[in-house]
């Protein structure tokens, strides 16, 4: 008998913090809504922790069935969670970096109006989270995936004033609805195959079949749709439009949401469907490259990014990209592994942009910053761990992770290698660019002396209504004890999970350390069992349905083809391009500050593609929205509506009209008679219906 | 059966009438009479709740059953009766009369009593269509829905209120005269309006001259009545006409429950008189479902007016139903009624919050607002719930019919589901652009700063909504235990067919 974990508190733990700061949050101090805010949040990290203490001593997967949820014929839903290694690793990054998370937004939106509305949506946010990782069925993670995507709706559109904000938030939410739609066919075909939602059931049914290497079958068809759910959530090619639009939240959402869990629920998703996945080789080939291409592609956008924010986007999605990839292999915990130390890395990458956008009064053009370094150690020091754990060098977290991808990929084919290899490169450029241009050479800003100008609209400005004091018109004491008269530190609410995240990108990896390198890769061996389980024989001919692959056959965890020796050589490369884009951005941005402006001149059009994001959003809007406007209003609406049906009917109303009197009394408005003609009429019908009715009983 | 239960259709039935005569004679000052047609509405609410309660989910048939010889010659019947899914279309009419009671307090003060006394015997017809075994007492309560409907848009309405009524009576009882010729050939021929008796002919194939091009006119006769009152597309164009002008009230009701005449009949009438027909005629029907779920969402994604947008949303969510209905499988049919109950509350909440806005302004055109957030935090905050739930998020109403049907669609053939599941996309394309346009940004125009958030009376109004949306939601099953049996019964006839489709 295995223990009632009661899974289901751990979701809804939250719930209940959102639901106290959303209905009462507006009478209560800030002291309050904080309160009530981490509590709640800390306790579902408590409980995750008590979870995983007694990790070892439950029977794997642990499922929980609360209640049933629906019920249509044969078919049915449960709330009902389950818990295995997978879902614990994603629990423990979810809780514990949304807890830190918490702490810090408690310092960082101190000052800003609709405290109680923030915090009320970041609890519903991880409870929409939650419910997605411990969901046991696919609609149960529905609810999970489209309640995020509501969250981050939410969230972005925070400063509902700006108009930037607004439809940042709307098209964040639209993109991934067209990502759900996917989501939603492949449901349809599950239970039009399996007649269940039920992971396990699903998973049992699909386990039989061999993978389909010759044309696209259903397996394949599933596993396709459901990327493109998860390009969608995940911010991939073609689906990746909105994640940089969505840096108009509030930064600790940008940490949060679009860079630590949200946008790895896609990953998560894929590995946990690792079962369909591993039978459609064509869609896994199909993952990897859209992760190989995105990996690539944002990254070249990043390195010409001026906004801050903007950079650390386009790296989320260029990081993302990654663990596409690594999925796309097939190598589904070195994914998960790199999920993991990026949560770390790339969330204290966001908090510490806040921190330096909270220092210099609102900035987010890196151009205006600089030298930053000893007016704010601690957000330098922080940010600097994080870049180095970004750009894969050792033994920062970022590098395990990054290099068994990258190892991973080569193994299936060095085309992805290549191309990991130089985002690599691109990816430790443009991060050491951020880091030179924010806290190296001479401050280019002018929050020195006056505090809050602020030409981006980015952080103060959004003032009004609403309780939306602004930060700029308020240079009163900081309720932190420190004036808001210059460039300073962040408060110790927002340092203290700094500090924590900036150990974890340091030591987050060591947890993974491979065989070449003398370690024991537990986090690979930890998630063993959960991919290692299901792997489907490599040869097809022994794969006979019913028959379940020998568990010694696999992929994960398996010793690799080729000896240390060659992956340490690898390894080798991989750290030297990361040094190499280190090397490159101390040389632009430090010892020959004028030359980025002349490689831009000199390759103009190139740059200009690169900084305008290759005209991706104009081509969309181009192709997809206005021609969709147009059609609806001018060919449906004033077409067919009103030109032709309405006009047919006007129509033959008009003819009847000059035949008949009658229909042009009714007609010329003469209602009240026309009313009381009917009422006369129905009355008398009633009369007589009734007399009937009682003269034949 | 004891009296009560023998009874209680009729009490239904009837109990709003009555309070319409009360209310021409007694109260008089115009808060009394707003008090009694709460009081008359509630009454009558919580008479209906007596259904659900006690209900047998586990016996087949019709229940609660009242059949009375009424009149011998022409063979009428008084007969009445339910099941599970009649039953919560009453349930959903009695629950929306109060809120548009309330939702009238303020903005009707001119002709308050004929007000009241209209939506009363609104009421009671609406109430009649569904208890109806009667094919003759189904059609007097089908015909009687308008008379009370058009007058409150003719009178209580705005802008070319005459237009629009004018427009809404000819558009739908033309073509209710095609059911009641199918009504009439069907009793010439069995010499009975009876709903069971006459499944019962039909089925066993007893009807004289039943064949050739007979049923598929029959067919069509009540097809015709039905997808105009639905409306399928292309018979639509009644509707925006209709609902931007009718007042608050009869907006609700006329989204809420009238257009769920039109799909309920579909159900009861079409499906249960009619299967081979159904069958053989279904291609065509969702083809125009499908086209109505995405041509009425991408009609109301370019109205400048919300009232417009809501209805051509309407049109959007009836093809979803129309489709679920002809999939003829259990998902689909479930999901159907599914979304007939989530639509009435939604979109029912959606119309009372224009409805708002238009007793502040007078206006429902998008680009008259924007930046509402600031001076209404609650109204944006209700409004935002009302939008979600309309846009099928998962855990509110929409989300649980919208599935269920396309997954019934997509099992009976693939690219239906397909074509539909687009809708999720569309959806949220229209709801929240309006959403953006009306409630965020800065405030456009200044009159817009001094607009008062709700008042408590709106809040009550919107309240049994918010909580409807989110307990359907979440605990479907307390209307899918007692529809599910109702559809399988529905499906009988078509269980042959439907396991071939699955297994196509």
């Amino acid at each position: 008998m295995t223990p009632n974990l009661h899974l289901w508190l751990i979701p809804i733990l939250p719930l209940i913090g959102a639901a106290i700061n959303g209905f009462f949050g507006r009478r209560f101090s800030r002291q309050a809504v904080a309160a009530v805010a981490l509590g709640f949040c800390g306790a579902a990290f408590a409980m995750a922790l008590w979870i995983a203490a007694q990790f070892s001593s439950l029977a794997l997967p642990h499922v929980e069935v609360l209640t049933s949820w629906l019920n249509s014929g044969n078919f049915s839903v449960d709330y009902s969670f389950a818990l295995d290694q997978l879902s614990l690793v994603m629990l423990l990054i979810v809780t514990g970096v949304g807890f830190l998370i918490h702490v810090y937004s408690v310092g960082y939106m101190w000052e800003e109006g609709g405290y109680y509305r923030f915090f009320s949506y970041l609890n519903l946010f991880m409870f929409f989270m939650l419910t997605l990782i411990l969901a046991s069925n696919y609609l149960l993670m529905f609810v999970g995936w489209e309640g995020v995507g509501l969250a981050s709706y939410l969230l972005i559109g925070f400063f509902f004033i700006r108009d930037s904000a607004a439809a940042a938030g709307k098209k964040a939410f639209i993109v991934n609805r067209i990502g759900d739609f996917g989501f939603l066919i492949a449901l349809f075909l599950m239970i039009k195959h399996f007649g269940s939602l039920d992971f396990q059931k699903v998973f049992d049914a699909v386990k039989p079949y061999s993978p389909e290497t010759a044309g696209v079958g259903f397996l394949t068809a599933i596993a396709l749709l459901l990327l493109l759910g998860a390009c969608g959530k995940s911010a991939q090619i073609p689906l990746y439009v909105w994640l940089p639009d969505a840096m108009e939240g509030p930064t600790p959402v940008s940490a949060l949401i679009h860079a630590a869990t949200m946008v790895t629920a896609g990953v998560y998703m894929i590995s946990r469907s690792h079962v369909i996945f591993e039978r459609a080789p064509s869609a896994l080939m199909v993952v990897a490259i859209i992760g190989t291409l995105t990996a690539f592609f944002a990254a070249t956008i990043g390195i010409a990014q001026t906004d801050i924010k903007k950079v650390l986007a386009y790296s989320t999605i260029s990081q993302l990209g990654y663990m596409f990839m690594a999925c796309g292999v097939a190598a589904f915990s070195a994914g998960i592994f790199h999920l993991m130390t990026h949560a770390f890395f790339k969330g204290l990458l966001f908090l510490a942009a806040g921190s330096v956008i909270h220092a210099v009064g609102g900035e987010q053009d890196m151009r205006r910053m600089g030298g930053l370094r000893k007016k704010i150690p601690w957000t330098f020091w922080t940010m600097t761990f994080a870049t180095i754990a970004i750009s894969g060098l050792p033994p920062f977290a970022g590098f395990f992770s990054k290099d068994e991808i990258l190892w991973r990929a080569y193994q299936a084919s060095w085309i992805y290698w290549l191309v990991g290899v130089i985002t690599a490169f691109l990816t430790s450029f443009y991060m050491f660019r951020l880091l030179f241009m924010t806290f190296f050479g001479e401050y280019r800003g002018d929050a020195e002396g006056v505090y809050g100008h602020d030409e981006h609209d980015g952080h103060a400005n959004h003032a009004g209504s609403d309780g939306h004091d602004s930060r700029a018109g308020a240079p009163a004491p900081h309720g932190h004890g420190h004036g808001h008269g210059g460039i300073h530190e962040s408060p110790a609410i927002m340092l203290v999970p700094l500090v924590i995240l900036a150990v974890l990108s340091l030591v987050g990896g060591w947890v993974g350390i491979p065989g070449s390198l003398g370690g024991g890769n537990h986090f690979d061996k930890f998630l063993g069992p959960v991919f290692r389980s299901s792997t489907p024989a490599v040869n097809p001919e022994h794969a006979q349905p019913g028959e379940t692959a020998p568990p010694e056959q696999t992929t994960e965890g398996s010793e690799p083809k080729t000896g240390h020796s060659t992956e340490i050589i690898f390894t080798g490369i991989s750290v030297g391009a990361g040094l190499l884009g280190l090397f490159l951005a101390w040389l632009l941005y430090i010892h020959s500050p004028e030359l980025p402006d002349r490689i831009a001149g000199s390759m103009h059009g190139l740059y200009s593609a690169v900084a305008h994001k290759y005209w991706i959003d104009e081509l969309y809007a181009w192709l997809f929205v206005k021609p969709l406007i147009a059609i609806s209003g001018v060919v449906f609406w004033r077409g067919i509506d009103q030109g032709t049906i309405d006009a047919a009917l006007n129509g033959s109303a008009d003819g009847a009209r000059d035949l008949s009197d009658e229909v042009r009394h009714m007609q010329s408005g003469n209602l009240r008679s026309y009313a009381g003609w009917i009422a006369v009429g129905a009355a008398a019908m009633i009369a007589y219906m009734v007399w009937m009715g009682l003269r034949t009983q | 059966m004891n009296w009560l239960d023998k009874n209680i259709l009729t009490l239904i039935t009837f109990a709003p009438a009555v309070g319409a005569v009360l209310l021409l004679f007694f109260p008089r000052r115009h808060r009394d009479i707003r008090v009694f047609a709460l009081v008359i509405s509630l009454l009558t609410f919580v008479l209906s709740l007596h259904l659900p309660a006690h209900f047998n989910r586990g016996l087949p048939g019709f229940q609660f059953d009242r059949d009375l010889p009424w009149i011998s010659s022409p063979n009428i019947h008084y007969h009445m009766g339910i099941d599970g899914i009649s039953m919560w279309l009453i349930v959903l009419t009695t629950f929306l009369a109060p809120l548009c009671v309330l939702i009238s307090w303020k903005s009707i003060d001119d002709r308050v009593k004929e007000f009241f006394i209209l939506l009363l015997i609104l009421e009671t017809s609406l109430i009649g269509v569904f208890v109806s075994l009667d094919l003759f007492l189904f059609y007097f309560f089908w015909e009687a829905t308008l008379i009370p409907m058009a007058l409150l848009i003719g009178i209580y309405g705005h802008g070319r209120k005459v237009y629009a009524a004018v427009k809404f009576f000819l558009y739908t009882m033309i073509a209710s005269v095609f059911m009641l010729a199918s009504i009439l050939w069907l009793y010439a021929k069995t010499g009975s309006f009876d709903f069971v008796t006459l499944q019962n002919a039909i089925h066993s194939g007893s009807i004289p001259e039943f064949s050739g091009t007979v049923p598929l006119l029959l067919f069509l006769g009540f097809f015709i009545a039905f997808a105009v009152k639905v409306p399928l597309f292309p018979f639509h164009t009644w509707l925006p006409d209709a609902h931007v002008e009718a007042p608050t009230a009869g907006s609700v009701l006329l989204a809420g429950v009238l257009l769920k005449m039109g799909t309920y009949g579909m159900l009861r009438f079409n499906l249960g008189l009619f299967p081979e027909q159904s069958r053989v005629n279904a291609s065509w029907i969702v083809v125009l479902a499908l086209i109505g779920i995405v041509y009425g969402a991408l009609v109301a994604m370019v109205q400048p007016n919300m009232k417009k947008l809501i209805a051509y949303s309407s049109i959007s969510h009836l093809g979803f139903v129309v489709l679920g209905i002809f999939s003829f499988t259990q998902a689909g049919l479930n999901g159907a009624m599914f979304i007939m109950l989530a639509h009435g509350i939604s979109t029912g909440g959606l119309f009372m919050l224009a409805g708002i806005l238009y007793e502040r302004r007078h206006t429902y055109e998008i680009s008259d607002f924007g930046g509402l957030a600031t001076p209404m935090p609650t109204y944006s905050t209700f409004f935002l719930f009302m939008v979600l739930a309309s846009l099928g998020l998962p855990l509110l109403n929409g989300f649980v019919g919208e599935f269920l049907v396309l997954s019934g669609a997509f099992q009976a053939k693939m690219w239906w589901g397909v074509v539909a599941a687009t809708g999720v996309i569309w959806s949220a394309c229209y709801l929240l652009w309006m959403y953006q346009r009306v409630i965020f940004g800065k405030v456009k125009h200044a009159e817009n700063n001094l607009l008062p958030d709700l008042l408590l009376r709106e809040r009550i109004a919107l309240w049994p909504t918010a909580i409807m949306a989110l307990a359907m939601g979440v605990a479907p099953l307390l209307w899918l235990n007692t529809i599910d049996p109702a559809v399988h019964n529905v499906l009988a006839p078509f269980t042959q067919l439907a396991s071939r489709m699955v297994g196509q």
